[in-house]
């Protein structure tokens, strides 16, 4: 069986383990250097939840499903395509979102930031990309909050999405930011990666052929995925 | 085109990834030895972590993957996906209840010895973290290549779970150390 393994982790791109600047990675980040191991089935396969059962709605976060009503804010669209590093589309795969209500408060216990929650905004949201990569999400703009990293710290407004890819390889975690924020300089989580040209790729762009008329306001957020390596190894005997 | 920079889950990641439980990947009608896997997390200062996320995919009981890119002859487990995602709680702890997988091939005809591939996601964790999880009672550790390429031992043994035996069945202890004294091997791959 010939298998083509994914590129490495472009560490040019993802921020350390360790940020100071970022406290809570002090005592969390790993400091042993990542220990390299070749690429085999059980890292080139990975879960592809290809009979996953989507509920209807599941990318509209303005209307969580047991809400009676519209969530509170500003509505946006978020489009964006999923691609790998040779910009090849990655369909089919599952992408999960997160986010604080309009106000900047998340919909969980442990945020006791004193700004009101939105019974009609849970700040949770799935789907699934199309064959050519795309995706879409319907919610409402997040609200920046403080929180207790550094004196007068704020986090910019974001929202966390989740991907996974065909492989196990191919995992990421990441935030999107909006374009103009004033907080986005300030942040030591987005300034914990070390280029200004990879930070600048975690800022969505306002896209007017997105927003839609008397409704929303459109932004597009493309996420590339780690590609193939064009040499193929072998898992039987040569 | 280049990679997309990775960020923390945060504190509130359980509000997008972990609105139902996740991390029961066996059912009545999986094959394969039942086995339950628990452990928990600590930080640098050897304090538990409440809001780490641990990720696994595992091979079925065959040694078989579920993706099309295994293409093995070797049966496919309709009742078993093999992948599962537990949270911390606030002492850390994290549990998933599956079967023990099967051995599957590395490169060159080399076979791996079974494993549980995982994945760390934390509060504090810019990046999430790759390791594997071994068997203590499995024989085919002496021969597997990514055990014996760390050369270390002291590090190697963080790789292996503790076999004990509970209501007659076996749980498997697995400790995830981000950092510092018996920091868990993670992997570049």
């Amino acid at each position: 069986m010939e298998i083509r393994p994914y590129r490495p982790r472009d560490w040019k791109s993802h921020p350390p383990y360790v940020f100071p600047p970022y406290r809570s990675s002090v005592k969390r980040g790993p400091l042993q250097r990542l220990h390299p191991i070749k690429q085999t089935l059980s890292e080139i396969t990975g879960p592809l939840f290809s009979d996953i059962e989507l509920k209807p709605g599941e990318n509209d976060l303005t209307r969580a499903p047991d809400a009676n009503r519209e969530a509170m804010g500003e509505r946006i669209i978020v489009v964006g395509r999923v691609l790998d590093e040779d910009g090849r589309p990655v369909p089919n795969s599952l992408i999960e979102i997160w986010q604080a209500n309009a106000a900047g408060r998340y919909h969980h216990p442990v945020d006791q930031h004193n700004a009101p929650l939105d019974p009609n905004f849970t700040g949770a949201g799935r789907c699934v990309t199309n064959e050519r990569g795309e995706y879409r999400f319907l919610t409402i703009k997040p609200g920046a909050y403080p929180w207790l990293n550094h004196p007068n710290a704020w986090r910019p407004a974001h929202i966390h999405l989740s991907l996974f890819g065909p492989g196990f390889v191919t995992r990421l975690v990441t935030q999107m930011f909006f374009p103009g924020d004033p907080l986005i300089p300030l942040d030591p989580i987005l300034n914990s990666i070390p280029s200004k040209s990879a930070r600048r790729r975690l800022i969505a762009a306002y896209a007017h052929d997105v927003t839609e008329p008397e409704f929303a306001l459109g932004y597009r957020f493309d996420i590339v995925l780690r590609g193939r390596q064009a040499t193929p190894f072998e898992t039987n005997r040569p | 085109m280049k990679q997309t920079p990775s960020q923390t889950v945060g504190p509130f990641f359980a509000i997008g990834l972990t609105r139902a439980p996740m991390n029961v990947l066996a059912s009545a009608t999986t094959q394969g030895e039942k086995i339950r896997i628990e452990g928990q997390v600590f930080d640098g200062d050897g304090a538990p972590v409440p809001d780490a996320l641990v990720e696994i995919w595992q091979a079925n009981a065959y040694g078989r993957y579920n993706h099309p890119e295994d293409k093995q002859e070797k049966p496919l487990d309709q009742n078993f996906t093999g992948w599962g995602r537990a949270a911390t709680d606030e002492r850390g702890f994290y549990c998933f209840e599956t079967i023990k997988p099967g051995a599957v091939p590395g490169r060159d005809g080399a076979m791996q010895a079974p494993h549980i591939n995982v994945c760390v996601f934390a509060r504090g964790m810019l990046a999430h973290a790759f390791t594997r999880i071994y068997f203590a009672d499995e024989p085919a550790n002496e021969t597997d290549p990514v055990l014996l390429s760390v050369k270390d031992k002291k590090r190697r043994d963080t790789l292996i779970a503790a076999r004990e035996e509970r209501d007659g069945r076996s749980v498997y202890r697995f400790h995830i150390r981000l950092q510092g004294d018996g920091e868990t091997v993670f992997f570049d791959m």
